[in-house]
C-alpha cells in the first residue's frame, strides 16, 4: 500500500509547519523524513497518522483517500519516540491491545501475540511490565504492538531518539532486517542523517516545511539538490566565489560547473566535501590553494586534516584516506597544496 | 499534591498545592462533545450544590435581619466579643509555637540523615490521624482536675484545662504538622549547597540561617502559616473537650457558634460563622495567589551533588 | 533530593534534634501514651466490656458506616470533578478549582451550622426535600451529607495530579490501535486512575472517622441511632468516666492508625508500575 501525500499544508497559528508538501512513498519501501527540528517532519507524519489534520491537501493509502478519516479507522501502526506503552498492562497485553479492541477470539490473540513477540525476540518477557524493561526492549514491544493487527502502513516518530547510542545502532540494523523480511510500507522521522541513510530506501530531506529533495540516499548524498541538503548532510567546506563564463572562480581555482556555458551569476558558493579534496606537496595542475596544516587526527579509515589558508583567512578540512596520508607523510605545520576533485556550486536561488 | 521526599506514611496537608493548570495541550484524540457538556454541567452542579450554596447561605442568614442586627450580634454581646478576642489570641500563639517547631524540624529532617529520621517524619504526621475529640481528651487526661498534676496546678493557681492555656495546647496539637510539612519539601528542593557555601565563607549558624535559608523558604513558610492559622481558628472538637464550655471565658468562635445555635439564636450564630467563613475565604485567596511561588520553591532545580564535583 | 550532610559540617543538629524530640514528646507522645495508659488501667477484661457495649458498638458501626458511604460518594463526585478540571477548559475553571478547597479551609462548626439550617423543613433545600421524604437534618442522612462536604476535596486532589501527568501519547496510541474513546477510557485511563481514587477514598474515609464539629450540629446525637464514636467519647467525659472515654478513644485511634497504614500501602501499590 503506497502512501501518496499531495499538496499538504499546515499552520499552527502564525507558524507554518508544512508548505505544499507532496511525496509518494512506494509500496513496501522504507522512507525516512530527515531534517532538523522545526522542519515539519513530525507534523507530516502525524497528519499521515490522522493525529493532526492538514489545512489543505490530501493523503492517500494506495487509491483510498483517507485525508478525513479517523486515526482508528486507518489501520496503521505508529511507534512513538517515548514508546507510549500501557504501563499497567503486561508486555503481552500491550501487544494484544489492538486485537482485543477489535474483538478477536482469545486463541487467535494468543497465537498472533506470541508470533510477534518471537519476531522481536521478547517472547520470554511476555509477562513482564514495561517498567521492568530496558529502553530498547520497550521500543521493540512498541513495534510488535504496532504490527499486531497487520497494518497497511507503519509510521515511526524518531523511534530510537530516546535510546543511547549503542542500542540505537543495534536497533537500527534490526529494523532494516525486519523490514527486509516483512516489507510493510514504512515512513519514519529522524534528525540523524546516519540513521536515515543506513535504514531507508529513500530519504526526504525537509527544511522549514518543505521537501528539499526526495531520492535514494546515494543520490541525495552525491547530487544534493540545494545548499541546505548539502550542508545538512555532514561536514562541508564552503568557498565564496564568482561564476563567470560558465565556470566558478574561487581565488585562482576554477571549477567546472555543469549548466549553460555563458552563465554569469556573480557571487556564488562553492561547496566541497572534505573527502573530495586532495593534498599534494607540490602545486598541481589547475590552480590549488596553498595552506598550512594546523591539526592532524586519525579517525577510523581517514585522517582528518585541518589546515588554514596561507593568508590565515580560511579554515579548510580535508579527509585523506589513510593510505594517502601515509604516502604524503605530512605533519603539523607543513605547507601543502589543496585542490578539489569535485564541487557543488550554488548561487543564491539556483542549484547548478 | 507535592510529596517530595517525605517518607511514607503520610496524609496530605489539608490544603495541598493544586497542580498547575494544564498548558494548552496538544489536542487529545476526540471525545464526544456531549460527554464533555454533561461532565462540565455535572461539575458546576456538584460544586454549586456542595460548596456555593452553603457559602451563600452563611452570609444570607447572617444578614437576614439587617446590617444593624448583624453588627449588634457581633459586638453587642459580651460573650461573643470575648469569643472573638479569645480566638484571636489562642490561634496566633499556636501558630507561633508551631512555626518554631516547623523551622527546627525542617532543618533537622532536610539537612541531616540519622537513625530514626523516618520515624520522626511519621510522628510529625500523627495528629492528622487523631480525631480532634481524642486530641482534647488526652490533655484532659493529663491536666484535668482529677489528676495529681491538675491538683498541683490548681493549688498554685494555674489552670490548664477549662482555661485558655488548655485551649492553646489543644490547638497547637491539632495544627502541629502544618508548618513543618510545607517547609520540608521546600528545604529539600533547595539543597544544602548555599548554606555550605555560606559556612565555608565563615558564617555562623544563625547568620547562615537568617541570611541564606530563611529567604529561600519564605513562601513555603508563609503558606504553612496561613494553613496553620486557618485550622487553628476553626478548630472545634479538641477545643470543645478542653474548654469546659465556660461561656465568656473559654469559648472560642467556633464554640460560640455552637452555643448560639443551641440557644436557637440563628442570626447571631450565623453572624459569628460569617466571620469565620470570611477568614476561610481570605485564606483561600492568599493560598491561590502565593501558590505559584511556593511551587517554584518546591521544584527548584537541584544544585549538583557535592560529592560529584565537576572538574 | 537533598543530600544528607555530615553533622559536623552544618550546625544545629543537636539543637534542633533536641528541641524537636522535646516538643514531639511533650505535645504528642506523652499525651497519647497517657491516654493509652489510662485505658490500660482498666485491665484487659474491663477494657473490652467498656469498648464493646451495645451502645459503643452502635457508635462504631454508625461512624464506620457513614464515613464509608460518604467516601464512596466522594469518590464518584471527586472523579467527575477532577476529570473535568484537568481535561476540559471552560469559563470559571480556575474559580471552580479554587472552590474545591473550601471544605478544607472552612471551620467544621460552620459547615455543621450551615448544613443543619439548609436541610431543616424550612431551610433552602429542606423545603423541597422534606416533603418528598428526604430528611437531611437530625438524621443519619444528615451526617452522611455533611461528611460528603468535609471529605470532598480529597479524591479531587489525589486524582488531579495523576490525570494531569497521563501521557497524551498513550491515548493516541490507543486510538491508532483501534480503540474508541470509550474503550480507551475503560482499558487505558481507568486502570491508571484506580490507585489515586482509592487513596483519596481512604483519606476521605479517615477524615470522616474523626469528624466531630460538623456532625454534632446536624445529628440528633441519639444513642444507638445517630451517635457517632467521638460524641460517645464526649458524653463519657461529661459523665467523668475518664477511663471509659480513654478506652473508646484508644479504639478510635487504632482504627485511624490502621487506616494510615492502609493508605501508605495503597500509595506504594500505586507506584508499582511507575
Amino acid at each position: 500500500m503506497s502512501i501518496v501525500i499531495q499538496n499538504v499544508s499546515k499552520r499552527f497559528g502564525s507558524f507554518t509547519a508544512l508548505q505544499d508538501v507532496s511525496i509518494k512513498v512506494p509500496e513496501g519501501e522504507l522512507v525516512a523524513l530527515l531534517g532538523p527540528s522545526g522542519s515539519g517532519k513530525t507534523t507530516l507524519l502525524r497528519i499521515v497518522a490522522g493525529l493532526e489534520a492538514a489545512d489543505c491537501g490530501t493523503v492517500q493509502f494506495g487509491t483510498d483517500d483517507i485525508t478525513n478519516q479517523n486515526p482508528r479507522d486507518r489501520n496503521i501502526g505508529f511507534v512513538f519516540q517515548h514508546y507510549a506503552l500501557f504501563r499497567h498492562m503486561t508486555v503481552f497485553e500491550n501487544v494484544a491491545f489492538g486485537l482485543r479492541v477489535r474483538k478477536w477470539a482469545n486463541a487467535d490473540v494468543q497465537a498472533r501475540v506470541m508470533e510477534l513477540l518471537s519476531l522481536v525476540k521478547l517472547d520470554i518477557l511476555a509477562q513482564r511490565y514495561p517498567s521492568q524493561l530496558s529502553g530498547g526492549q520497550r521500543q521493540r514491544v512498541a513495534l510488535a504492538r504496532a504490527l499486531a493487527s497487520s497494518p497497511r502502513v507503519l509510521l515511526l516518530d524518531e523511534p530510537f531518539g530516546a535510546l543511547d547510542a549503542k542500542v540505537r545502532a543495534e536497533l537500527r540494523q534490526w529494523l532494516r532486517r525486519l523490514h527486509d523480511e516483512y516489507p510493510v510500507t514504512t515512513l519514519f522521522v529522524t534528525h540523524d542523517q546516519e540513521e536515515a541513510f543506513e535504514v531507508s530506501d529513500r530519504v526526504a530531506v525537509m527544511n522549514a516545511g518543505k521537501v528539499e529533495q526526495f531520492d535514494t540516499p546515494d543520490a541525495v548524498f552525491e547530487s544534493p539538490a540545494s545548499a541546505f541538503v548539502l550542508d545538512f548532510l555532514g561536514n562541508v567546506n564552503v568557498f565564496h566565489g564568482r561564476v563567470q563564463d560558465g565556470k566558478a572562480h574561487v581565488g585562482e581555482i576554477v571549477f567546472d560547473c555543469p549548466g549553460p556555458e555563458n552563465q554569469t551569476f556573480g557571487a556564488a558558493k562553492v561547496y566541497v566535501r572534505p573527502h573530495d579534496l586532495d593534498i599534494s606537496v607540490e602545486p598541481s595542475e589547475g590552480a590549488s590553494l596553498q595552506v598550512r596544516v594546523t591539526h592532524l587526527r586519525p579517525a577510523g579509515s581517514v585522517t582528518r586534516v585541518v589546515a588554514v589558508s596561507i593568508d590565515g583567512q580560511k579554515e579548510i578540512r580535508v579527509d585523506l584516506p589513510i593510505g594517502r596520508s601515509r604516502e604524503l607523510a605530512i605533519r603539523k605545520g607543513d605547507v601543502v597544496f589543496v585542490h578539489p576533485r569535485r564541487a557543488h556550486v550554488f548561487a543564491p536561488d539556483y542549484a547548478i | 499534591m507535592h510529596k517530595a521526599s517525605l517518607a511514607e506514611p503520610h496524609l496530605p496537608s489539608t490544603l495541598p498545592i493544586s497542580p498547575p493548570p494544564p498548558p494548552a495541550a496538544r489536542r487529545r484524540p476526540e471525545g464526544s462533545p456531549v460527554v464533555r457538556a454533561i461532565l462540565i454541567a455535572a461539575t458546576f452542579g456538584i460544586v454549586g450544590l456542595l460548596i456555593l450554596v452553603p457559602l451563600a447561605s452563611v452570609f444570607t442568614q447572617a444578614f437576614a435581619k439587617g446590617l444593624g442586627t448583624y453588627w449588634q450580634n457581633l459586638v453587642g454581646n459580651a460573650e461573643t466579643r470575648h469569643a472573638i478576642f479569645l480566638t484571636m489570641m489562642v490561634a496566633p500563639i499556636a501558630v507561633a509555637l508551631n512555626v518554631v517547631f516547623g523551622l527546627a524540624a525542617a532543618w533537622l529532617i532536610a539537612r541531616f540523615r540519622f537513625p530514626g529520621r523516618t520515624l520522626l517524619i511519621t510522628l510529625i504526621d500523627l495528629p492528622f490521624a487523631v480525631s480532634p475529640v481524642v486530641a482534647g481528651l488526652v490533655f484532659v487526661l493529663i491536666f484535668g482536675l482529677q489528676t495529681p498534676l491538675g491538683e498541683w496546678l490548681l493549688a498554685h493557681n494555674y489552670q490548664v484545662i477549662f482555661a485558655p492555656p488548655g485551649l492553646v495546647l489543644a490547638t497547637t496539637f491539632v495544627t502541629f504538622p502544618f508548618v513543618a510539612r510545607e517547609l520540608i519539601p521546600v528545604m529539600e528542593a533547595m539543597g544544602p549547597d548555599e548554606e555550605l557555601a555560606a559556612r565555608s565563607l565563615g558564617a555562623s549558624g544563625w547568620q547562615l540561617y537568617c541570611r541564606v535559608t530563611l529567604p529561600s523558604v519564605k513562601w513555603g513558610l508563609l503558606y504553612g502559616v496561613i494553613l496553620c492559622n486557618a485550622r487553628a481558628m476553626g478548630e472545634f472538637g479538641a477545643v470543645y473537650v478542653v474548654s469546659g464550655r465556660i461561656g465568656g471565658l473559654t469559648d472560642t468562635m467556633p464554640l460560640r457558634v455552637e452555643k448560639l445555635f443551641q440557644e436557637y439564636n440563628q442570626p447571631a450564630a450565623f453572624a459569628v460563622a460569617s466571620l469565620l467563613t470570611l477568614l476561610a475565604l481570605v485564606t483561600l485567596v492568599v493560598k491561590v495567589s502565593i501558590e505559584p511561588r511556593v511551587r517554584q520553591e518546591q521544584e527548584r532545580d537541584l544544585p549538583p551533588e557535592i560529592s560529584q564535583e565537576k572538574a | 533530593m537533598s543530600v544528607g550532610v555530615s553533622r559536623r559540617v552544618l550546625p544545629g543538629f543537636s539543637l534542633t534534634l533536641g528541641y524537636v524530640v522535646f516538643y514531639l514528646s511533650a505535645l504528642v507522645l506523652i499525651p497519647l501514651i497517657a491516654c493509652v495508659l489510662k485505658a490500660a488501667s482498666l485491665g484487659w477484661d474491663d477494657f473490652w466490656s467498656v469498648v464493646w457495649t451495645p451502645r459503643a458498638r452502635a457508635a462504631y458501626a454508625l461512624t464506620f458506616g457513614v464515613s464509608f458511604v460518604a467516601a464512596i460518594v466522594n469518590s464518584v463526585l471527586g472523579l467527575i470533578v477532577a476529570w473535568t478540571l484537568v481535561r476540559y477548559d471552560f469559563p470559571f475553571r480556575r474559580l471552580v478549582d479554587a472552590l474545591v478547597d473550601v471544605p478544607l479551609a472552612l471551620p467544621t462548626a460552620v459547615a455543621g451550622l450551615v448544613y443543619a439550617s439548609l436541610y431543616v423543613p424550612n431551610g433552602w433545600l429542606g423545603q423541597f426535600l422534606v416533603p418528598i421524604g428526604i430528611e437531611g437534618a437530625y438524621s443519619r442522612l444528615g451526617i452522611v451529607l455533611v461528611l460528603i462536604f468535609t471529605g470532598f476535596p480529597f479524591v479531587v486532589r489525589t486524582v488531579q495530579p495523576v490525570l494531569a501527568e497521563l501521557d497524551v501519547e498513550t491515548e493516541e496510541a490507543a486510538a491508532i490501535l483501534g480503540a474508541t474513546p470509550g474503550q480507551t477510557f475503560r482499558r487505558v485511563l481507568l486502570p491508571a486512575l484506580v490507585p489515586p481514587v482509592l487513596t483519596g477514598f481512604a483519606l476521605a474515609f479517615a477524615r470522616g472517622l474523626g469528624e466531630y464539629g460538623s456532625v454534632i450540629f446536624i445529628s440528633s446525637n441519639i444513642q444507638f441511632e445517630t451517635e457517632i464514636a467521638p460524641v460517645l467519647i464526649v458524653s463519657q467525659l461529661e459523665a467523668f468516666a475518664y477511663r471509659e472515654a480513654a478506652a473508646i478513644a484508644v479504639m478510635l485511634l487504632a482504627m485511624s492508625f490502621t487506616l494510615l497504614v492502609v493508605i501508605n500501602l495503597l500509595e506504594r501499590w500505586s507506584q508499582r508500575h511507575a
